[in-house]
């Protein structure tokens, strides 16, 4: 089987949170995973897009943010990128630190990546202030029996 | 869109000192404020100790989920209350044992 490509660009809005979780596991689907699998994944870019949509574009900025992800049937592995064009992450080891928020008064966890890392096998974030940050993370979903 | 899916305060019950509500549907960002502000108005009286928080019917929670929790224990302890949480789902459990929620917030049946 052929490795299979989606890419879907959306407006940073927190009503698209939900929109993003449920294409995800929609595309998943095709891997055969678990159902334990795809909630792994729905809140693993569920952090992903929420991030985009609460620090992207600050101040009311309206942006995009694309939701990429490719099935490696070969590898039985979801890759999964989120990107935005906002303002960046100045320190990226400083933001993937868990507890760190910068809007603590909103009662942000600073659990995000924590959460991804925790969800997902791997997880990379490069960012440049001013340009964007793209968060990519992989999962294996084979070898298990599917549930539904 | 369907309302539904967005988490939402449902039924609750006040026995003497404790309030003990259900949260149904997806808790996410976009839903936070809304159950941040039903939370709020149940425990808004001083006398409520304690606040049990069934998790039975939500069936989706992301870290937004951690503040809400932190933010009504905040609240609680300033009146030496506490919070429960009780009919996780296993993604659920997995997000409160991770960021350490369980220090502060007792598992119960």
């Amino acid at each position: 089987m052929e490795s299979n490509v989606m890419r879907l660009q959306f407006d940073s809005r927190p009503e698209n949170e939900s929109f993003a979780r449920v294409v995800i596991a929609a595309f998943l689907v095709q891997l055969n995973p678990t159902l334990e699998t795809v909630t792994d994944v729905k809140t693993a870019v569920s952090e992903a897009v929420t991030n985009a949509v609460v620090h992207a574009y600050p101040r009311g900025g309206k942006g995009t943010i694309t939701l990429a992800a490719e099935l490696l049937p070969g590898e039985q592995t979801i890759r999964i990128e989120v990107s935005d064009e906002g303002v960046g992450i100045p320190d990226i080891d400083q933001a993937m630190e868990p507890l760190f928020t910068t809007q603590p008064e909103m009662e942000r966890s600073g659990m995000g990546f924590a959460v991804m890392q925790g969800f997902m096998d791997s997880l990379a974030v490069t960012s440049e202030v001013g340009k964007g940050t793209r968060v990519v993370m992989t999962k294996k979903v084979g070898g298990e029996t599917p549930e539904n | 869109m369907n309302e539904q899916r967005y988490a939402t305060a449902g039924k609750a019950t006040v026995t003497r000192d404790t309030v003990t509500v259900q949260l149904e549907g997806e808790l996410d960002h976009c839903s936070a404020d809304r159950v941040r502000a039903s939370l709020d108005a149940l425990i808004a009286d001083q006398h409520v100790k304690r606040l049990v928080i069934d998790l039975n019917g939500l069936s989706f929670m992301d870290s937004s989920g951690i503040g809400v929790i932190i933010g009504r224990y905040r609240t609680l302890s300033r009146r030496n209350g506490s919070i429960a949480v009780r009919g996780l789902s296993p993604q659920v459990d997995r997000i409160f044992q991770m960021s350490g929620l369980y220090q502060i917030v007792e598992k119960c049946r």
